[in-house]
């Protein structure tokens, strides 16, 4: 904005209110811009955030109604449980096994129903279906499933003549038969995206590349799996988060037992704060949650900048 | 190297024939060029000798094989497409190993023939870029190196200089002639572009809503076109095209067509006659339309036109004239002189029209 004052009227004072009021005014248009989504997430993800970090650091369980900051303290407790050592290893173990199967079926699968087949439709809704059902739901199905000598996994097996597992009372068996559940309820959400991503490949590179002598499983490798990177990021981002926050299948099916050999991260921050009411080292937990996750989706993201060179 | 045969070839999606009873044959080392509009089946002819698509029916044979039942990869044949289809992840040089390692040639070989490719075609130092670094022409050339490298028995190429600036596509026109001698392949060309097709072709086939309607060399179609279709589409500009009658007038036959009234030369009488038909449709080539000033033989009657716009090439000029109750352009040398709303009395060439009938569209030789 330029006024036509004599130099000698304009003191720099005035000027300099003049720029500020300038600023002012366009950081006040940007506010008001935002200002719907922030009126959201100040208070229901900022304020939180940031009041998880500060009473992580405070000694606050049903003991101490008053809570004393301790520093570090509700850390050191935790890492020094074995409980919690064991919660992360089946975490990762969950996560390890539940990402990469569920990405990799998905990814077959969408490959399948792409193609022209009579009742498309039908398999692709039918995969699609698990998805849609509550978790709370699909888990009380899956209890029958489950159900020792009785549920359809041991009937199945039966056929092979073995039967009679305790699926979800077994410690060796408890991990795996909820993988198993995840990776059913995940797979056909993951299809879905990597259809999308499929579906807007150019359909020519992959003519070219069966004129040059690529089917199949080379097809696959060599051209589907590189051009869907972008995908494969976004959906991994997706499905590592998800697995980390696994919780309403361990309510219905083992309330992360037997003896925690099924106990995951989230549930274990949930008996934390409301069985063992120590909201301290609850907030830890949610502190060292929210790090993992910030960590992996950075690592994830830079990997999608890298993939998108792809989409030429 | 091999010739293409395709006998009564038809291809159908759902009710619609694409391709409608087209039998051709493409001979060994040929350059055929197919051309027609948008939508006339030509790109689907391509896919189908391709093995992209399969036939309704018909047969395809390749060299003297049938390969109605033969998978892509094994026909040996290499396609170029419209939008390059590069792989869009692996290096210009990877793109063209590509086949090359699926068909398990020893490292060597493959590094040998992908840079002997690249040299043909000027790609050595963009051998380690991804497509996406790449100029469109520069791009154009590695869908090229592509089919190339294979050294199939036929090549494919569907519109492969559409997405080429002017001046590129020109140039790139030249090329791909060159190229084509020296490496004597059976190449079938498809494109919209009746100045590619009459450049480029040792024979075209013009196709039009799935019918083959003519297959001939070059000067053939422009010179004896079978149907107005054909006639007008080859050729810029367009054939003129006027309603007209055939009379006989003191035992010679006369063709009007408003004030335009020619004698037709005695060896045309014969075929007008057997036409059995009084309408006509007269065609007219744009350099056969010229100023009665520049020319007048004996027997040619002047017309009166006036003058719509004049169109200046730099060589030539193109004249758009109004006549009593029709419209003609002209093809004239930039040295007559020719101005919007003047008059310019033009004349005829009657032994280069062309008659059609008028129902059928079919020509009357």
């Amino acid at each position: 904005m330029q006024l036509e004052l004599p130099a000698t009227s304009l003191p720099s004072a005035g000027l300099q209110s003049l720029r500020f009021r300038v600023t002012a005014g366009r950081f006040a248009y940007g506010l008001l811009l935002i200002l719907p989504s922030l009126v959201f997430l100040l208070p229901f993800t900022v304020w939180p955030a940031i009041k998880v970090v500060v009473s992580s650091l405070f000694l606050a369980d049903i003991a101490h109604p008053q809570p004393s900051f301790i520093g570090l303290g509700n850390f050191a407790a935790e890492f020094g449980n074995e409980v919690f050592w064991q919660v992360m290893r089946n975490t990762v173990l969950f996560a390890g096994f539940t990402v990469p199967l569920s990405i990799g079926l998905a990814l077959l699968l969408a490959v399948e129903v792409n193609k022209k087949l009579r009742l498309v439709g039908v398999f692709r809704t039918a995969l699609f279906y698990p998805t849609i059902l509550p978790t709370v739901g699909a888990a009380a199905i899956w209890l029958f499933v489950y159900a020792p000598g009785l549920g359809l996994a041991d009937r199945f097996l039966g056929l092979f003549g073995s039967y009679d597992h305790n699926w979800l009372g077994d410690p060796a068996l408890v991990l795996p038969a909820l993988m198993v559940m995840m990776i059913w309820k995940q797979t056909g959400y993951f299809m879905v995206f990597y259809l999308a991503g499929l579906q807007g490949l150019p359909q020519e590179v992959f003519e070219a590349a069966a004129l040059d002598g690529a089917r199949g499983w080379r097809m696959l490798r060599s051209l589907t799996i590189p051009l869907l990177s972008g995908t494969t990021v976004f959906v991994s981002t997706i499905a590592l988060i998800d697995s980390f926050q696994t919780v309403d299948q361990l309510f219905i099916l083992t309330q992360g037992g037997p003896n925690n050999a099924s106990n995951l991260l989230l549930f274990w921050l949930y008996q934390e704060g409301f069985r063992n009411f120590n909201f301290g080292r609850a907030s830890a937990v949610t502190v060292i949650m929210m790090a993992l996750l910030l960590a992996v989706s950075l690592v994830n993201y830079r990997q999608l900048d890298r993939a998108a060179h792809y989409e030429s | 190297m091999a010739r293409v045969v395709l006998d009564r070839v038809t291809k159908k999606f759902g009710e619609v024939a694409a391709v409608n009873d087209v039998s051709l044959t493409v001979f060994d080392r040929e350059f055929l060029v197919l051309v027609g509009p948008s939508g006339c089946g030509k790109s689907t002819i391509l896919r189908l000798v391709a093995g992209l698509e399969d036939v309704s029916s018909g047969e395809i044979r390749v060299g003297d094989g049938l390969v109605n039942d033969v998978a892509p990869k094994d026909r040996d044949i290499a396609m170029v497409f419209q939008n390059y289809a590069l792989y869009p992840h692996m290096s210009v040089f990877d793109n063209l190993a590509f086949s090359l390692k699926l068909r398990r040639v020893p490292k060597q070989q493959i590094r040998q023939r992908v840079q002997q490719t690249a040299a043909t075609l000027g790609l050595e130092g963009l051998l380690e870029r991804k497509p996406k670094q790449l100029s469109g022409g520069q791009r154009q050339r590695v869908a090229l190196g592509r089919a190339i490298v294979r050294e199939p028995q036929v090549f494919l190429m569907d519109e492969p200089l559409s997405n080429l600036d002017a001046q590129l596509r020109v140039q790139t026109r030249a090329e791909l002639i060159k190229l084509h001698r020296r490496l004597e392949a059976t190449v079938i060309y498809v494109t919209h572009d009746q100045v590619e097709a009459m450049t480029m072709g040792s024979r075209i086939a013009v196709m039009r809503d799935g019918v083959l309607q003519q297959m001939d060399t070059p000067t053939g179609l422009y010179d004896r076109p079978a149907n107005m279709f054909v006639a007008g589409f080859i050729g810029s500009p367009s054939m003129n095209f006027l309603s007209g009658r055939l009379e006989r007038h003191n035992g010679s036959l006369q063709v009007t067509a408003g004030d335009l009234v020619l004698d037709l030369p005695p060896e045309r009488a014969a075929g007008a006659d057997s036409a059995n038909t009084q309408e006509v449709v007269v065609g007219v080539r744009p350099e056969d339309v010229q100023p009665a000033a520049s020319l007048v033989p004996n027997g040619h009657r002047p017309i009166n036109a006036s003058v719509d716009v004049v169109e200046h090439m730099g060589n030539e000029k193109f004249v758009y004239l109004s006549l009593a109750n029709a419209s003609l352009v002209a093809r004239i040398d930039v040295s007559c002189p020719a101005s919007a709303g003047e008059n310019l009395p033009v004349v005829v060439d009657a032994g280069k029209i062309h008659l059609f009938h008028p129902a059928t569209e079919e020509a009357i030789f």
